[in-house]
């Protein structure tokens, strides 16, 4: 009956070599496009390669890409030749051979995936690891640290050694201000930083949870109230970088950003000085520096009139009060 | 030979009598939805007063401007007026009473009204659950194309910010809340009983009401607006939700009562499917969209309850001051987070489950194949179910959380695409050398494996937590997770109302105007959403309305596609609209020509959907098998049913037969 019916259509196509040819195109394919998704996109890839932990998020979106390449050919590729030649012929009513399965097909397909899936998660873990948490953040624990560095004073830095350089990210509805406890804990809403030096990013939050995003400089860390999320990096080039809050943190979220200045670390330097004589005033109202900090042990009022401010600039909003402003 | 009686009892529970039905009464004096809508607003008042009177001496109350109490006990009120006014309680209060209760088989000849009362008839719910979660997405939709338009420019030109966070909101809370059951509501209601070979459900009154919290909640959470909106996102994260106005009250009220409504529906769907099979529907011969059914209601059942626990302690924090989520008085931010992701994550695979069913479904009939890997393809479904568990912490990596967990949790989640990949081996290995026949089911079962591609592609950049520290809480997040479940689920359930809908209304649609609006959608779907990917990994974070300048032609090119893709979704309503009211082109019993149980009965089905229970002889899916069996006797001998009930059922069948 199936040959009546198909003699009756068009002769049928001989489609006892797809099976090969399916594979020689795609196998084509994948090289040609994981070689310009390599070569070719790779360099330009986000979020580019200002900081050592971006450098090594772009590798690694480089990778998944580049392994992502033949996945996405294989499938679009069969599904396009489904559709242009497994298609029912003009007047065959009959159905198609009757396949249930393949046991080869079948554990080829289990092992491969497996294969590649538990080789992407050990990458990811060397690549979480070694580059000190990717830029992420740690939490008030970090376990992966820069290679090299301590923290062995909190109250001094001095460019070449050891001791780490802190900045701690202050978020608040809607600003971020920085904190450098070792220049006299002076706190600025201008984000500097010195290249080639490792980073430790304190992140911490006064009200709700916000996410401290320098998206070139590839340092993500949320910021939580009375919790200090540390993250790791190394500023590679000199030039400015964006920092967002990327997690949504009440009305003015979408304005919740400013910019940032990788500089010369003797530029770097001579900022600090200026700026914490500049600030001396209001740095001591400040609350002593701690790693997650207490915004009532503010004096607003004072800080205020230092700045010769008056009214509420610089309040902020304590979560416990039940209505948002 | 048909046997003469039909064992009554044998899924009839247990305390009723069928001989005894209630008085009929002409359909506006019996309970119904005019008095749930007047219960509702009765009890609204009710609970306002009573939340006023008794929360307005507290300090918190009078300190802000608003009364939580007063707001929450509205709606605690509301939904018990709108359930009173329904009827739900009656069958339980008359129980209670010793009276003579409505029988799950007494089918009321109400005709149209039916569709507005607390109907036991499964295929009743399942329609108004159709009519309800259509509602329900093109409202979502609206607000989508609402966000797009004011992304059309990088600074705020159209609404205020506080007017963009309530949209934003709405729209995803409306898509991931009212959207859960968007399958298992209208299709597995509706065509689990049909596919295993039973005549209802295992509680139809549980199944009933699980539909009639989704009208409750979801103009609970259109109320936001009234009261100045939510800010928090669908995620609703504290403490942002705690210091939030009035608004989030009704995002965690209605998000906790949708909560409670996809317990019963998973409790009863798992209960039915376990339960409730004819003789011979093995576990080796369940239609693949079946076991979507139980592995989607295993997860309503299991990660539901957390929702609804979290959404209480957001209300309490919020009214009683019980300071769980409030770090200042010994609370932790981080635990709503483990709440809600613990819930939050088996809930996306939740909304993918049942759209790897009806795909499943779909391909055999249209390939005119069996379905590649039966058994494969249900160990995918059953190993994303169990998996879905244990990943919810991808979504915290840049929290702060102990990051000693994080490698744990990438593999959890990459192991996640090994079962997800056997959908796609299931569906390669079923168009081989396939017969396809291309109709508008079969394009959106197609198009759906293109879509979840790149979702689930996109998803492995998610996972991996170098990668992630980029793409986390940006655009790219937001194209992945609608490439899976607008791109996945969507377009299965358009699949699955123009394949099914010839069966449940006994109408066919256009076929024409199904194949305008497939190939628009899928244009305009992949349009919107594939130049998210790219501004997101250029900077854009999610839920702003102020974004980059270099980054405006990007957004502007999504928010046109945007608005056709609009475009697309009315001429499927307009479809629908003509299809099902005007035109009406009856559809022949089997016009797929599928083997499926379903489609063995008349179009529509009877009322008892099957005049005997049926004995299943073999698989759903044996197309191209010469000496494949028929897939079910419909008037199997008296003596086999008996037999066969005799041992599958214990109890007064047996003696009946």
């Amino acid at each position: 009956m199936a040959a009546e019916a198909s003699s009756a259509a068009r002769t049928p196509r001989d489609d006892s070599r797809d099976g090969m040819w399916l594979l020689i195109i795609w196998i084509a394919l994948s090289v040609i496009g994981c070689l310009l998704v390599a070569l070719v996109w790779g360099p330009h890839m986000p979020p580019g390669a200002q900081s050592s932990s971006a450098a090594s998020q772009q590798t690694d979106i480089t990778v998944l890409a580049v392994l992502a390449t033949p996945v996405v050919i294989g499938v679009l590729l069969y599904l396009g030749w489904a559709l242009a030649f497994w298609r029912q012929r003009p007047g065959d009513e009959t159905d198609a051979a009757p396949i249930h399965g393949n046991t080869k097909v079948q554990a080829t397909w289990i092992i491969g995936t497996a294969a590649i899936v538990l080789s992407l998660a050990v990458y990811g873990t060397i690549e979480l690891i070694s580059p000190a948490g990717a830029g992420a953040g740690e939490g008030p624990q970090p376990i992966w640290k820069p290679a090299g560095t301590t923290t062995a004073s909190v109250t001094s830095w001095a460019p070449g050694t050891s001791n780490i350089l802190q900045v701690q990210v202050i978020g608040q509805q809607w600003a971020w201000t920085y904190r450098y406890p070792q220049f006299g804990g002076f706190e600025t809403t201008q984000l500097m930083l010195p290249v080639g030096e490792p980073v430790q990013f304190n992140v911490t939050s006064l009200d709700v949870i916000h996410s401290f995003w320098a998206y070139t400089l590839g340092v993500k860390a949320d910021a939580n109230s009375g919790v200090n999320n540390v993250a790791y990096t190394t500023p590679e080039h000199t030039g400015q970088f964006q920092v967002r809050c990327a997690e949504l943190c009440g009305i003015w979220h979408g304005s919740m950003y400013n910019t940032g200045d990788v500089v010369p670390v003797a530029d770097f330097v001579k900022w600090t000085q200026t700026t914490s004589t500049q600030l001396a005033d209001v740095t001591k109202l400040l609350p002593p520096y701690a790693a997650s900090y207490d915004p009532t042990a503010i004096n607003m009022g004072k800080i205020n009139a230092a700045l010769g401010l008056t009214g509420a600039g610089g309040g902020f909003y304590n979560p416990a009060d039940p209505e948002q402003p | 030979m048909a046997i003469e009686t039909q064992p009554e009892s044998a899924q009839a529970p247990g305390g009723s009598d069928p001989g005894a039905g209630p008085r009929e009464r002409p359909w506006w004096l019996g309970p119904g939805l005019h008095y749930a809508v007047i219960g509702a607003v009765l009890g609204y008042f009710l609970g306002h007063w009573l939340g006023n009177f008794t929360g307005s001496q507290y300090q918190q109350v009078g300190t802000s401007d608003d009364n939580d109490f007063a707001i929450v006990l509205g709606f605690a009120f509301l939904v018990l007026g709108w359930l009173i006014g329904l009827g739900v309680f009656n069958d339980l209060i008359k129980q209670m009473l010793g009276r003579p209760v409505r029988s799950t088989d007494h089918k009321a000849n109400l005709g149209f009204a039916k569709y507005f009362r607390y109907t036991l008839d499964h295929k009743v719910v399942g329609l108004q659950y159709l009519v309800g979660m259509l509602i329900y997405f093109f409202t979502g939709g609206l607000l989508a194309i609402a966000i797009r338009t004011e992304l059309l420019s990088p600074s705020y030109h159209i609404m205020s910010p506080t007017t963009y966070l309530e949209v934003v909101g709405s729209h995803g809370t409306m898509m991931m809340m009212m959207m859960t059951s968007v399958i298992l509501g209208p299709f597995g209601n509706y065509l689990v009983p049909l596919m295993i070979g039973s005549k209802k459900v295992a509680f139809p009154r549980i199944e009933a009401l699980s539909f009639w919290l989704t009208p409750c909640a979801f103009l609970i959470l259109l109320s936001s607006f009234l009261l100045g909106g939510f800010p928090t996102g669908w995620t609703g994260y504290a403490p942002l939700s705690i210091q939030a106005g009035e608004g989030m009250d009704a995002y965690a009220v209605a998000f906790g009562l949708m909560g409670i409504s996809i317990i019963l529906a998973g409790f009863n769907i798992v209960v039915t499917i376990i339960c409730y099979r004819a003789p011979g529907m093995r576990w080796s011969r369940l239609p693949m969209f079946v076991w979507a059914m139980l592995t989607t209601g295993f997860l309503l059942v299991l990660a539901a309850p957390v929702l609804v626990g979290g959404m209480y302690m957001i209300i309490t924090d919020r009214t009683a001051q019980t300071a769980f989520f409030v770090d200042q008085l010994g609370g932790s931010s981080y635990l709503y987070q483990d709440l809600f992701w613990f819930f939050g994550h088996p809930e996306v695979y939740i909304l993918a489950l049942p759209g790897f069913g009806i795909v499943c479904e779909i391909l055999p009939v249209f390939t005119r194949k069996p379905l590649f890997g039966y058994k494969i393809a249900a160990a995918g479904l059953f190993g994303v179910a169990i998996l879905s568990f244990f990943v919810w912490q991808h979504h915290l990596f840049d929290s702060g959380m102990d990051p000693d967990m994080r490698p744990l949790f990438m593999l959890t989640t990459e192991l996640i695409s090994i079962p997800t990949g056997f959908i796609f081996l299931v569906a390669m290995g079923t168009f081989w050398k396939a017969k396809l026949r291309l109709t508008v089911p079969m394009l959106f079962a197609t198009a759906f494996f293109f879509n979840f591609l790149f979702g689930g592609i996109s998803g492995v950049f998610l996972s991996d937590v170098p990668a992630d520290t980029t793409a986390h809480g940006t655009f790219f997040v937001m194209a992945h997770f609608h490439y899976t479940i607008m791109g996945g689920l969507i377009f299965a359930f358009f699949g699955g109302i123009y394949y099914w809908l010839p069966k449940v209304m006994g109408i066919t649609m256009n076929s024409r105007l199904g194949k305008v609006h497939f190939w628009t959608m899928f244009i305009a779907f992949n349009s919107t959403f594939m130049p998210l990917f790219a501004i997101g990994m250029l900077g854009q974070p999610r839920r702003v309305w102020e974004y980059a300048a270099n980054l405006q032609t990007l957004n502007d090119w999504v928010s046109i596609s945007a608005f056709c893709l609009g475009g697309s979704l009315c001429i499927f309503i307009f479809n629908f609209l003509m299809s099902t009211v005007i035109w009406r082109k009856p559809a022949t019993t089997n016009p797929w020509n599928a083997r499926g149980l379903e489609w063995q009965v008349s179009s529509p089905p009877p009322a008892d959907n099957f005049e005997n229970i049926p004995v299943i002889l073999a698989g759903p899916y044996e197309y191209g098998d010469p000496d494949a069996l028929p897939v079910a006797d419909l008037h199997p001998p008296a003596g086999v049913i008996g037999g066969a009930l005799a041992g599958a059922v214990a109890g007064p069948s047996g003696t009946e037969a």
